[in-house]
């Protein structure tokens, strides 16, 4: 991978490393007397181990000129396998975490292995981790596709990749060592966000950069909904994480919000991160790989229009549903809740538009494990979509809110919506990536679909049992008007659904480890097949510049 | 890159756009006319909420909506409603004593569904969900009440905690006997032989002349509170050694350990955390449960 890199760039990546590691440096002093010294040593480490990494191939031949009529994959195909790390360590986490809570002796005792340490590392596992890695490595290949154009560079597109996974690697560490800020999906400390902050817009930067060398007049679908999910996560993660350290030498902030207005920002954050991340990056990923797979065209370009404005649009106003009946004032809730409502038609038009494109497809549908995945990716997002708008409703979240019902809807979307894609995009580009004529083995990816499907749906249903018993059983009153069931009446009655959860989560585990298997021995597989027909980017016009068509 | 040409696909008959990208084309097909409707209505059912709710802030305040609906006045006038509904019994609760709500079996109905959450909310963490206790904590079905088993004593247990940091707190202290050396280990053991033969007359594995021994060693140092007899005394907390039920533990092991360190159990007090009408809902839930039996 190195030897791709010219001399100039080899020179450039070390000089990278060598900011990083000196910044690492700094911190293992400066914060020496606190944990976040731990994480300067950290950084110190990893930046050391690249610069020896670059500097053992420094003087490898330089890669030839031709390289520039492909297209630059090796970060996609780095991306795909750090992707695939992650999901098998983080889904190992959140099964553990589901178990404890089956079983709550199971902490064992020490401080980092407890729920509240742990559960974190599961979140920002799958969604930073496996989600963010999955969407840096498909955007590459898909804005190079769709843009007919190679990355401007070859450094840059690394910097993102592994400052990014960086980013991920203390955030989860903290976590084991107490270091948060105690904001769900937003939990790593200052000097953590900062550090993202520089990635993501770096990130930012060289989608802009890619895009403006396309030889494609018009700008693909999926390039608007990932450039909507790098712009607007810079935007929440900046505002979210305005915070002052108490010193520089210290993990430890306080957020520039307090109170409700400190809710009402975590919320919008956290609503617009599952909004532009979990959703807009994904439908990116699933406007290029499901017509691609299915080998048919979009079914309506008028649709993706609708529903790509309806969801950026109406997205931004839903957060304050997660914080009905609170001391938010009511009128902030309304809104939330009615831009909610108006949010489920646009959802279900990109929904419905991806799965008319299967119309004439619909053998492939049945024969390809591969396909399958992302068709039940549309329709699991169509149900978890309809399920937000419908909880987002006063009277429905009343009942909902607080209980395991919120936890089965978010698991609906991450494994039946989210994981799904993925899975699905990731097997169609790893035989394309590594020029192999298939996957190693077609019927491992049969197997996976299945546990997956089983798993997620023995989750959502024991999720959805849970929360609602959960639900009634506190708002059951005694005839003579006083509460008739204690807290831990509740729990009693929800342990056999902890269980099956915990089982539903440990079949959508054994499935990624079958994913990661059957990648990974692909990947070792011999013999490469001839890449396939057309996929160089455009080579440079002879004279004139491109005009957009209308 | 070729001409944008706008081909028809054979299987919907729509043309497409005439972009590609990378082989990748897209229909020209138009919205369905329901993707319209349920947009259109979402909005005018948003807009009708808008009028009627609480929703667009202006400056300094927001729009009132025409219902006038404000969910803080909303909560208020349910929890008035509610304890108005409440108060046909709650108040026979507050003001009669415990004697006459316990002989009324419509009271005591209520009790026992009401302080079966209250119990298992506030006390079973420590208590059990059956308030059956566990190690350090007592067994409250058993009749042997450490501080009194009248009504008016349980209440006040229940108000006053046990070692708390309340200024009337109840307060007591078994003292250990055996790490601050008030007796030397061989009279602990027979102490200890002594007080396990009160609770388990003729035991086998007892030597009598250690028994004997103790009981003198036990009329020296421990009556005070025990008492002669070492039935205990609910004034102090002293528990009675004679029955069989024990806080820490009846085996030899567990008295030894007693003695050897002593005790120093805490309960919370819950007269800011409760409101008195909870608190003799517990009482009578307790005494209820004990007379239910164990």
């Amino acid at each position: 991978m190195i030897a791709q890199l010219t001399l100039i760039e080899r020179q450039r990546a070390i000089a990278i490393c060598i900011a990083v590691a000196v910044g690492g440096a700094l911190i293992m002093l400066g914060g020496r007397d606190d944990v976040m010294g731990i994480h300067g040593a950290l950084i110190f480490v990893a930046g050391m181990l690249m610069i020896f990494r670059i500097g053992m191939s420094y003087y490898a031949p330089e890669p030839s000129e031709d390289r520039l009529t492909r297209y630059y994959d090796d970060p996609s195909r780095a991306g795909i396998v750090l992707a695939m790390i992650w999901v098998v360590f983080a889904l190992a986490v959140g099964d553990w975490v589901a178990w404890q809570l089956v079983e709550p002796n199971l902490t064992f005792g020490p401080a980092w292995s407890s729920f509240g340490r742990l559960r974190p590392v599961h979140t920002t596992g799958v969604i930073f981790g496996f989600g963010g890695n999955a969407l840096i490595a498909t955007s590459f290949y898909v804005v190079q596709r769709t843009s007919r154009a190679r990355l401007p560079d070859q450094v840059t597109p690394w910097f993102v990749l592994l400052g990014y996974n960086l980013f991920c690697l203390l955030a989860v560490t903290g976590y084991l060592m107490g270091i948060t800020q105690s904001k769900e999906y937003a939990e790593p400390e200052w000097y953590v966000d900062l550090w993202l902050v520089v990635v993501w817009v770096i990130y930012f930067v060289l989608y802009l950069r890619t895009l403006a060398r396309r030889k494609e007049p018009h700008i693909y679908v999926s390039n608007w909904y990932y450039m909507a999910f790098i712009l607007v996560v810079a935007i929440l993660h900046i505002v979210n994480n305005l915070a002052v350290p108490i010193s520089l030498t210290s993990a430890k902030s306080y957020s520039a919000f307090a109170g409700v207005q400190d809710a009402m920002t975590e919320w919008w954050y956290g609503h617009n991160a599952v909004a532009f991340f979990l959703t807009a990056g994904f439908l990116g990923m699933m406007y290029y790989y499901l017509p691609i797979r299915a080998g048919r065209p979009i079914y309506s370009y008028r649709m993706s229009i609708i529903s790509f404005w309806g969801i950026t649009f109406f997205y931004m106003w839903a957060g304050s549903h997660h914080l009905h009946y609170t001391a938010l004032p009511q009128w902030v809730q309304t809104l939330g809740m009615t831009f909610s409502l108006m949010l489920l038609i646009p959802s279900w038009g990109s929904a419905g538009n991806l799965l008319l494109t299967l119309n004439g497809a619909w053998d492939k549908v049945r024969d390809d494990a591969t396909l399958r995945f992302m068709m039940v990716a549309a329709v699991f997002y169509g149900l978890t979509t309809f399920e937000g708008s419908f909880m987002a409703i006063r009277s429905v979240n009343s009942l909902s809110h607080y209980t395991d019902w919120t936890v089965g809807h978010v698991h609906a979307g991450a494994l039946g919506w989210v994981a799904m894609i993925t899975f699905g995009a990731i097997y169609a580009s790893v035989p394309w990536l590594w020029k192999r004529e298939q996957m190693y083995s077609p019927r491992l990816v049969e197997v996976h679909f299945w546990l997956a499907l089983s798993g997620t749906v023995i989750y959502v249903f024991s999720m959805w049992n849970s929360g609602i018993v959960q639900g009634l059983m506190w708002r059951t009153y005694n005839e003579g008007g006083t509460l008739a069931f204690s807290f831990i009446d509740t729990l009693v009655a929800m342990h056999p659904y902890y269980i099956a959860r915990a089982v539903g989560g440990l079949f959508f585990l054994i499935g990624g480890c079958v994913g990661a298997y059957n990648v990974w021995m692909t990947i070792l597989q011999p013999g490469a097949a001839a890449s396939q027909a057309g996929d160089v980017p455009q080579p440079p016009p002879a004279s004139g510049v491109l005009q957009p068509a209308e | 890159m070729s001409v944008e040409q706008p081909e028809r696909d054979s299987l919907t008959g729509y043309l497409t756009t005439g972009h590609e990208w990378n082989g990748l084309k897209e229909l020209n097909s138009p919205v369905p006319r329901a993707v319209y409707f349920f947009l259109i209505l979402s909005f005018l059912f948003s807009v009708g909420y808008w009028v009627l709710m609480p929703a667009w802030p202006l400056g300094v305040s927001y729009t009132k909506g025409l219902l006038g609906i404000d969910q803080r006045n909303v909560v208020t006038a349910s929890l008035q409603e509610a304890a108005l509904e409440r108060s046909v019994w709650t108040k026979k609760i507050e003001t009669e004593d415990f004697a006459a709500i316990q002989s009324d079996p419509r009271l005591m109905a209520i009790v026992r569904e009401t302080g079966g959450a209250l119990f298992g909310d506030n006390c079973a963490v420590c208590h059990g969900v059956n308030a059956k206790g566990g190690p350090g904590f007592p067994n409250l079905t058993t009749g042997s009440w450490l501080w009194g088993g009248k009504p008016e004593d349980v209440f006040n247990t229940i108000r006053l905690g046990i070692n708390w940091t309340n200024p009337d707190t109840r307060v007591s202290q078994m003292p250990a006997f055996g790490r601050d050396q008030m007796l030397p280990r061989a009279d602990i053991l027979k102490v200890v032989s002594y007080v396990y033969s009160l609770s388990h007359p003729g035991a086998k594995e007892l030597d009598p002349a250690k028994v004997d021994a103790g009981k003198a060693l036990f009329a020296a140092n421990c009556v005070t509170c025990h008492g002669e007899n070492a039935k205990g005394n609910p004034e102090l907390g002293a528990p009675d050694l004679t029955d069989g039920f024990w806080i820490y533990g009846g085996s030899l092991e567990n008295i030894d350990t007693s003695v050897w360190g002593g005790r120093q159990g805490h309960m919370p007090s819950w007269e800011n955390r409760l409101s008195n009408l909870d608190r003799k809902i517990l009482t009578l839930y307790l005494l209820d449960k004990r007379k239910a039996g164990p």
